[in-house]
């Protein structure tokens, strides 16, 4: 019993036999889904400039700036989220189960530390690809102007392996395709709605404000709207390692699920 | 073994040898075993030994002590019915899953501690397809040779021998929704010799084929030991184990119940003979007739089994009944595992 624990809990190994997991994933998204992008980036592109600029009339300016330059930031967060929970959730789902890719893989010498390193490693890509997207239609439409906002091209590959690893975590406990609803309803939406992505953090009750700082999404607007805006964000430093520690806590959950339901 | 005369009301044709030749081509030389590493294997180390191996899932144990050694270049058998525990001793020998205890060597590696090692060596054939849906055929080989940390020429360079053994040459680029059930199997076995492995390891390769599809898988396991590969086949088709497999081992609920060549283990655990009996008042006549004219006497749902030395006496008494319809036939492998794991469902 012991060695089980052992085996199930030992630390993470992880090296470069990652990379031909993560280029498979790449192979096959240049095939398959990179026609489909553009349906997928157009969505959060609709809301950004729908919400802005039409409900945009209707408010003042909030902090200063216009609520599109405001939506702007929370789009780019909200969409690098989005991206790297659904890759993690329904495609690697796909894989690992449905399709059983990480069965024949692990049939090479590979190891599940690498198949689920692959998995994360390929989200971040994924939500990069989103928050780039994302990011030139803001200096296409001039929402931003500052040399500064590039660095926010710093934190979305961060905010893709947060939210990489918690999805990995989940799809490891999950039986089907199903289960995942729950974990936008209960997770993903309400966050959206706590962390400051549509509507300053300060709008709500105290209360909330406190539990709001305890999820990775407000930490990741605050780094990314004072970036836009030309300005460096106060406490660089506290808002990385909240992202950094939900990753690390993430993948190191995950590895240790996904090898309770795979090499048990 | 000379089994006399067979005869039989009913009349089933016996079983063919050969296989469809519709699809040729074998694997060309570079493709082969290293020689000088088959060679040294064969005097020295086994390709694979397990010792006492055990593996419980809660309270159920799903291997249950089992200790057997593959020699370099053989065909070996791991036979049992569903659930047997046969596809967790592969994942067992892979190092997939850890056991709770007993000693695992693949390839000459200890396993699970070098099993990343002791893979490269090795292929795969696992019981559920797992090709990768959304390439083609020669895509499918390029990215799996990958995982092995080969290079795209190096791969390249086998692929067309690959292909032609599986009989797939005019499908490189076939879809594999395309394909059916029997070239996604031989794919899959493409698949499992691309980083020429000394030790294939196929988890129920024929399990759902028609018999056209299974007699080619044959045939290219046959070219396969022909080159020096050693196998490691799991089945419960009776036939196929008889037909290619030099020794075997027959697990039941997780443990080793028999061990030898087909031909050893039909001698040693049942009667040359066996006579099938069915038909009207076939249960009364096994009572009161079968037991006295026969040594060992079964029945399932409507049929009689007589195994004997000596079956004349039995056969003697069957021509005078006409309502009964009897088989005479040599015994069999299968014979010997419905002897020996019984004869209930098992699922
Ligand atoms: N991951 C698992 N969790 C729980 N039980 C398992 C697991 N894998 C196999 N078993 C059980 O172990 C036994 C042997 O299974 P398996 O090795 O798949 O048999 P076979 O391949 O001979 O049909 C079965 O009773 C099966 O239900
Ligand atoms: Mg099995």
């Amino acid at each position: 019993m012991n060695t089980r624990a052992a085996t199930l809990f030992r630390a993470p190994a992880l090296s470069l036999r990652f990379y031909p997991v993560w280029r498979r994933n790449l192979l096959v998204w240049r095939k398959l889904a990179a026609p489909s992008m553009l349906g997928n980036l157009a969505d959060p592109m609709i809301y950004m400039l729908g919400l802005g600029y039409g409900l945009g009339r209707l408010l003042p300016e909030i902090d200063g700036m216009p609520y599109i330059t405001f939506l702007a930031a929370g789009t780019v967060c909200f969409s690098t989220m989005n991206s790297a929970t659904f890759e993690t959730l329904y495609s690697a789902f796909s894989r690992m189960h449905v399709q059983r890719t990480w069965d024949a893989i692990l049939n090479a010498p590979l190891t599940l530390d690498d198949v689920v390193a692959a998995e994360l490693a390929w989200a971040a890509s994924k939500s990069m690809l989103s928050g780039l997207a994302i990011m030139i239609v803001v200096w296409a439409l001039g929402l931003s102007t500052t040399p500064l906002s590039v660095a926010a091209l710093l934190v979305v590959p961060l905010i893709g392996l947060t939210f990489g690893a918690l999805g990995l975590a989940i799809t490891a406990v999950s039986p089907s395709y199903d289960f995942f609803m729950y974990y936008f309803t209960l997770v993903i939406t309400p966050m959206a709605m706590l962390s400051g992505v549509f509507f300053p953090l300060e709008q709500l009750p105290a209360g909330f404000q406190v539990a709001a700082w305890c999820l990775p999404l407000s930490h990741a607007v605050a780094l990314v709207r004072p970036l836009l805006l030309g300005n460096v964000p106060a406490g660089i430093g506290l808002h990385v390692l909240v992202l950094a520690a939900y990753a690390a806590i993430g993948f190191y959950a995950a590895l240790v699920l996904f090898r309770r339901r795979l090499l048990s | 073994m000379a089994l006399g005369d067979f005869s039989s009301r009913l009349s089933f044709p016996r079983k063919r040898e050969s296989g469809p030749s519709a699809v040729t081509g074998s694997l060309d030389p570079r493709l082969r075993g290293d020689g000088s590493i088959g060679a040294s294997l064969a005097g020295a180390e086994p390709a694979l030994a397990v010792q006492d191996l055990r593996k419980a899932y809660g309270a159920h144990t799903a291997v249950d002590g089992v200790s057997f050694t593959i020699r370099a270049g053989e065909c070996f058998g791991l036979l049992g019915p569903n659930g047997a525990g046969k596809t967790t001793t592969l994942r067992l020998s892979l190092g997939l899953v850890a056991p709770d205890s007993g000693t695992i060597r693949l390839a000459g590696h200890r396993v699970p501690e070098e099993a990343r090692e002791a893979r490269r060596h090795v292929g795969v054939v696992p019981q559920l397809d797992n090709l990768d849906p959304d390439f083609t055929v020669t895509e499918n080989l390029f990215v799996y040779g990958r995982y092995f940390g080969l290079s795209k020429r190096e791969i390249g360079a086998r692929i067309p021998d690959l292909l032609a053994f599986a009989g797939l040459a005019g499908r490189a680029d076939a879809r594999i929704q395309a394909l059916s059930g029997g070239m996604k199997r031989r794919l899959t076995l493409a698949r499992a010799l691309v980083n020429d492995p000394q030790i294939l390891f196929m988890d129920e390769p024929t399990t759902g084929l028609d018999p056209q599809a299974r007699h080619l898988i044959w045939e290219r396991l046959r070219q396969l030991t022909a080159q020096g590969k050693t196998i490691l086949l799991t089945t419960h088709f009776m036939e196929e184990a008889e037909r290619l497999c030099e020794r075997l081992v027959i697990l039941d609920r997780g443990r080793l119940i028999a061990e030898g060549s087909p031909r050893d283990l039909i001698q040693t655990h049942i009667d040359p003979h066996v006579v099938e009996v069915h038909g009207e008042g076939v249960a009364e006549w096994a009572e009161r007739h079968a037991r006295r004219l026969c040594r060992r006497v079964e029945r399932t749902g409507e049929t009689v089994f007589c195994y004997d030395q000596d079956v004349a006496p039995l056969l003697a008494d069957l021509a005078s009944r006409a309502a009964l319809r009897y088989l005479h036939r040599p015994a069999d492998l299968e014979d010997v595992f419905l002897k020996l794991t019984g004869r209930e469902l098992r699922d």
